[in-house]
């Protein structure tokens, strides 16, 4: 049915030319009347779409809060809605990071937050009795529509109203956005993708037109964008990159110049508003790009000026020599100034990893050891992109054809996000805009001029009634072609491959998002024995039971995947959890679970650890369990307490549980608590008991016998072990 | 607002034809209670128990206990009620009491329901408290008749140990005495206990005493004066869950437009005695039976028949273990939380479901309506702690009055639910100590207007309407200080 419906939207300029036919008809409707009707109905369809399509999960599992970050996003907005604004401002949550807190307000970006409460009050206002948990469910696949029709409108800035409609189609199902745009999806990303783009399409009208409304809206969208995600860095990087690009291109004019330094003046003044953000405009290397192409911008229009008081070029010429090489070299002393009196911070540690995909692996273990970190596989390119990948060359292609100051942006925009998604997986999302936006170009240019092929025959037998509304300029391409021998068949032939494509796209997009993008992962569906679903709920048992059957100010301990879950879900204080921005304090926690019993529990006391949690995958063959990721909790502690060696827990640099482990790895806490009893039971038929399914070996520890720590919960199928930390014993 | 009403009094306002003989029964009631001390200094000495049988069902945590009484006036003046004592302990306890009279032949025993009320009387030895049970005529002098009490004791059972480890069963104490409190004199008694195992640790011997199987007897005890006490302990093995909601929070709201919603919130908990040590999930799945004999891991709740969009779920999202059956005359949800409750552990959770609204609000002949729905917890063999109603009136309702068959607290509160501009009056009743034997239907009375009915489409169609105008003007209108 999506197919269909894609299909029939890609199909806009071939209904275009049913035009022809209608008008014959009784209807009345003028040419005009009827390219807006139709051009507002495929706007509408493909809004609907977008929000359709990412209630998969919805139907499937229900109506719940999906990963790691969103519990985190929910939990914040949950208190906004409850105590104000004010209150979640100055919020100081000593739920996490025991002992040392965490200050809310000022370590988060609240455009999230603020957008879901606001839709909440406003729902709550027009006497909707909502739920907040079915607002925040629902706020991305909402946003994930409005851009689309952000993507409607820069697609026709760009290129023309039918690029711009194929543009909003393409970017409503394509999966690389639906990744993280599903409902229950409650992301920053889901937001923010919507107002980079915004922003970006403000810009250009703004640079295409040199009005001070435009640029002063681009200013207010980059503010919004600042406030709900990190990755705004990109805008304030790309946009002085194209700037500066424009000026070397020889491309620069008065409407630049008001666009740029509005946008850039606002937009840094808005952005010092977020106190996550604070100072960073002016203070952070990573923001120095955009005040420097500031900078080269007045004197452009200093030398501009001067060009013309002059009207001497031999006179102006020396000028400006002078004037350059001074400039440039005050620019250097200041930021070599800056920098060395460490007013400028240099870049952080993330965006050099951006730069140099091999950074992070060698210097900071904390953000390789995110999946979603790693350089990108290309079957990851194919399988968000799809058709999109082969259009995109075709589509830059088309821009470099028809070069003006919005094809230039898009190019550019193009090219550097395609180079980030090469580097880390997670930004296919900021690539995915512009590649949809790209191949809209082409697939749109493409189907225009075929349908033109196509219809060359009937303008010449009915002649005057063909002439329909997308024929602008038709003309000469269309009487070069004639000479061509079977131009129209073979015209014919390509459009029905390019449907037959797009076709294949739309069904490829629906097929990744109920399969791949659409499962919550806090529960598990597998398929039993008779094909039946078996759902896996131990995660919500587990924190559920936390929240009810222990003390109100017990601290759990366990790694930092989990630490927002159980802080929202569990309602109980975490030592670390997912905002890593202590590392030494992770690394206390990777230090206790590889040491031994004695070791850790001193380590735990320090921490009035009460209760430590393992997820464990060895009964059920979950294999993202906490044995599998032991190794970077390894790293992680080694990399601050040189007494955890990571060869300690390898046999011949290999990581085994079975007999043949290292025995430092066989006696260690995290080992302990994951196998626990686990040598009583049998797992698989046919296997010996203690067989490990994750891992699909028998352990080689059966007798694990604990001092300190008792079992307190294990959850139905092991998934989530929980541990009591004993008091110490009496002295006498 | 506190409505504190005598349900007498609003079961006088609701129904006007039988106005007549209600006011002769609160007038008859008045009077009773007024000249009650007067009649009782009279008679309650005069009163002399033939012959008792008391049966204590000790096999649940809710104790069930029948009291079987011959009771004839020695006195010279008629009598028109008779006593019962309680221990302060007990009266707590006491959950739900029912008398009635038995009349007829031993084949053709039929049971005649009398009226029960706490009595005020307030200087009982040793702070006894007592229940006054009406006749319905007075008995003279030399009559006697026969009496059948029942009530039900909850929170009664005392865990002894306190702390069980996962494995062991659960031993608790029940404390009562072997002849029956009675301010009258009784000539010949008997009390049985039962137990649910055959496992009795210990108990107190008051000879006569005899164990057989499950049963424990007590007596015959002849000629026991008044106030006769001889305190007995039993301690004996009961793993039934001791499942005790510890609020339970039920809202019903009417809809004229067809469905009756009701929601549940439950907060319940083990109240056996508590886990010691931790919970191993080896011994509990591979010993099933005894890997953790007193906990309990699932719920039946009894939902009515023709119960739509039931849902079951907590704080954090939808619990996928539960089963529902449909039947004709009941629907029966088997629940199970989200982790087996051991002694001590809690587990709070909504479930909600739709029934037909025609099923249950009816239009009486003055043309108010009134809802007739069950009062107390569907859950089966569960003692609610506090039960709090509330019954949301569609918009627009006025005068909400209730008919409850006993004592509970009334106010009113306003919601706001969808589209609501008003707001809905809330009727709210509460009622400490519930057990299943309230499940008794109870009224809700109120009038509405259908045509409230129609305000919240109109709002919309309004709503849309000047949406429409509003964008309409728009497109024509031109706001620009410069033509272009």
């Amino acid at each position: 049915m999506v197919a269909t419906t894609v299909k029939m939207e890609k199909a806009s300029d071939l209904i275009s030319k049913l035009q022809a036919l209608l008008s014959m008809k009784a209807w009345k409707l003028k040419t005009k009347q009827q390219e807006l009707l139709i051009r507002v109905s495929i706007l509408l369809l493909v809004y609907v779409l977008a929000f359709i399509t990412r209630l998969f999960s919805v139907l499937r599992y229900e109506s719940m809060i999906h990963e790691f970050d969103p519990y985190f996003n929910y939990r914040t907005t949950l208190y906004l809605t409850q105590n104000g604004f004010y209150e979640f401002w100055n919020w100081f949550d000593s739920e996490s990071w025991y002992p040392l807190g965490r200050i809310i307000g000022g370590t988060l970006y609240p455009g999230l937050m603020v957008t879901a409460a606001v839709i909440y009050w406003t729902l709550r206002f027009l006497r909707f009795a909502v739920h907040i948990r079915e607002v925040c469910v629902l706020t991305a696949p909402f946003f994930a529509s409005n851009t689309t029709l952000v993507a409607y409108f820069f697609g026709k800035e760009l290129w023309d109203s039918g690029a711009g409609l194929v543009a909003a189609a393409l970017i409503a199902i394509c999966p690389g956005y639906i990744s993280r745009s599903v409902a229950g999806s409650y992301d920053n990303e889901g937001v923010a993708i919507f107002a980079l783009l915004l922003t970006f399409y403000l810009f250009v009208k703004a640079v295409k037109t040199g009005l001070l409304a435009w640029a002063l809206a681009s200013a207010f969208g980059y503010f919004y964008m600042v406030s709900a995600w990190g990755g705004y860095v990109f805008i304030i990087n790309l946009i002085p990159l194209y700037v500066l690009v424009l000026l070397v291109t020889g491309r620069y004019s008065m409407r630049l110049y008001v666009a740029y330094n509005c946008m850039y003046i606002l937009g840094m003044l808005l952005a010092m508003q977020i106190r996550f953000v604070g100072f960073q405009h002016v203070q952070s290397g990573e923001h120095m790009a955009a005040m420097g192409v500031f900078f080269l911008m007045q004197v452009f229009y200093f030398l501009d000026w001067v060009k013309h008081q002059l009207n001497d070029p031999k006179l102006f010429h020396a000028f400006l020599r002078i004037t350059v090489s001074s400039a440039v070299g005050l620019g250097a002393i200041a930021l070599g100034l800056g920098t060395a009196s460490g007013y400028i911070s240099p870049w952080t540690g993330r965006f050099y990893s951006l730069l140099d995909p091999t950074y992070a692996k060698d210097h900071i273990p904390i953000i390789a050891s995110v999946s979603e970190h790693q350089p990108t596989a290309w079957s990851s390119f194919m399988f968000d992109f799809h058709i999109l990948l082969i259009l995109f060359p075709a589509g830059l292609y088309f821009c470099f054809k028809r070069l003006s100051d919005a094809t230039i942006f898009i190019v550019m925009y193009g090219l550097t996000s395609m180079y980030f998604a090469g580097v880390m997986v997670r930004l296919i999302l900021v690539a995915t805009p512009a590649v949809c936006l790209i191949s809209a170009i082409a697939v749109s240019a493409t189907i225009k001029n075929l349908t033109q092929l196509v219809r060359e025959k009937p303008k010449t037998t009915h002649s005057g009634s063909a002439k329909g509304t997308t024929g602008t300029k038709t003309s000469s391409k269309g009487s070069f072609d004639q000479s061509l021998p079977f131009q129209k068949n073979g015209a014919i032939a390509l459009l029905l491959g390019v449907f037959y494509l797009l076709s294949r796209y739309a069904i490829h997009c629906t097929w990744v998002t109920s399969e791949a993008y659409s499962s919550p992962s806090i529960v598990l569906a597998a398929r039993g024995a008779h094909g039946n679903r078996i759902i896996f709920d131990d995660y919500r048992e587990a924190y559920f039971w936390l929240r009810q059957n222990t003390p109100p100010d017990a601290k759990v301990m366990s790694w930092w995947d989990y630490g927002y879950q159980i802080t929202a879900m569990g309602n109980r204080t975490v030592i670390v959890d997912n905002n890593t921005w202590n590392n030494t304090h992770i690394a206390t926690v990777g230090r206790a679970m590889s040491s031994y019993e004695d070791e850790a529990y001193e380590i735990m006391q320090s921490l009035d650890v009460d209760y430590v949690l393992v997820v464990f995958g060895g009964v059920t063959g979950y294999s993202s369990d906490d044995i599998n990721k032991f190794l970077w909790m390894v790293r992680i502690g080694g990399g601050v307490f040189p007494v955890i060696k990571e060869p300690d827990y390898l046999v011949n640099g290999e990581y085994r549980v079975d007999k043949g482990a290292a025995p430092k790895m066989l006696n260690c806490l995290m080992y302990k608590l994951s196998y626990y009893r686990f040598g009583e039971l049998t797992t698989e038929f046919g296997k010996p008991p203690g067989y490990d399914r994750a891992r699909g070996v028998e352990i080689g520890n059966k007798d694990v016998k604990l001092e300190y720590l008792e079992e307190a919960f294990t959850t139905s199928n092991w998934i989530v072990r929980i541990y009591k930390v004993k008091p110490p014993n009496n002295r006498w | 607002m506190l409505l504190n009403l005598n349900s007498a009094a609003m079961e006088a306002s609701g129904r006007r034809p039988r106005l007549l003989l209600q006011i002769c029964l609160i007038f008859s009631t008045l009077i009773l209670t007024f000249f009650s001390p007067v009649v009782r200094s009279s008679s309650t000495l005069d009163l002399q128990i033939l012959s008792a049988e008391r049966r204590v069902d000790l096999s649940s945590h809710i104790i069930r206990v029948s009291l079987t009484l011959k009771v004839e006036n020695v006195g010279t003046s008629p009598a028109s009620e008779i006593l019962l004592a309680f221990s302060p302990a007990q009266v707590d306890h006491l959950a739900w009491i029912k008398a009635g009279a038995l009349v007829g032949k031993k084949r053709k025993k039929s049971s005649l329901p009398l009226d029960v009320k706490p009595s005020n009387i307030l200087d009982g030895p040793n702070g006894t408290k007592y229940y006054s049970v009406f006749f319905t005529s007075q008995l003279g002098s030399g009559e006697s008749v026969s009496l059948e009490v029942l009530y039900v004791l909850t929170h009664s059972l005392e865990p002894f140990p306190v702390e069980i480890s996962q494995s062991e069963s659960q031993l608790v104490y029940f404390r009562d005495s072997a002849v029956i409190l009675s301010p009258y004199h009784i000539k010949s008694q008997e009390t049985s206990f039962r137990t649910p195992t055959n496992k009795v640790e210990s108990f107190t011997r008051v000879e006569p005493t005899d164990r057989s199987g499950t049963e424990l007897k007590y007596g015959p005890y002849e000629e026991r004066p008044s106030y006769s006490y001889s305190p007995v302990i039993i301690h004996f093995e009961n793993n039934n869950p001791f499942a005790v909601v510890e609020e339970l929070v039920r809202e019903i709201e009417i809809s004229h437009w067809g469905n009756l919603q009701i929601t549940d919130h439950y907060k319940l908990a083990h109240a056996g005695a508590r886990q010691k040590g931790g919970f191993s999930r080896v011994e509990y799945q591979s010993k099933q039976p005894f890997g953790g004999s007193a906990s309990f891991k699932h719920l039946l709740a009894e939902l009515p028949p023709r119960v739509h969009s039931v849902y079951y779920r907590d704080d954090i999202g939808n619990i996928s273990s539960s089963r529902l059956r449909i039947g004709a005359k009941k629907s029966e949800l088997l629940i199970e939380p989200r982790y087996p409750l051991f002694g001590g552990w809690k587990a709070t959770f909504v479930i909600g479901y739709g029934v037909p609204v025609h099923d249950y609000l009816f239009e009486s002949a003055d043309g108010s309506r009134y809802l007739s729905y069950s009062f107390g917890c569907p859950l089966a063999e569960t003692v609610v702690d506090k039960l709090t109603i509330k019954v949301v009136l569609p918009e627009g309702s006025e005068d909400p009055s209730a008919v409850i068959p006993f004592q509970v607290e009334q106010r009113l509160e306003k919601k706001h639910s969808y589209l609501d501009v008003v707001g809905r009056t809330v009727l709210v009743l509460e009622k400490k100590n519930v057990v299943p034997d309230h499940n008794s239907p109870f009224q809700v009375h109120y009038k509405f207007n259908p045509v409230f009915m129609l305000a919240e489409p109109l709002m919309l169609v309004l709503g849309f309407f000047l949406l429409f105008v509003a964008s309409i003007a728009y497109l024509h209108m031109d706001i620009a200080i410069r033509k272009s």
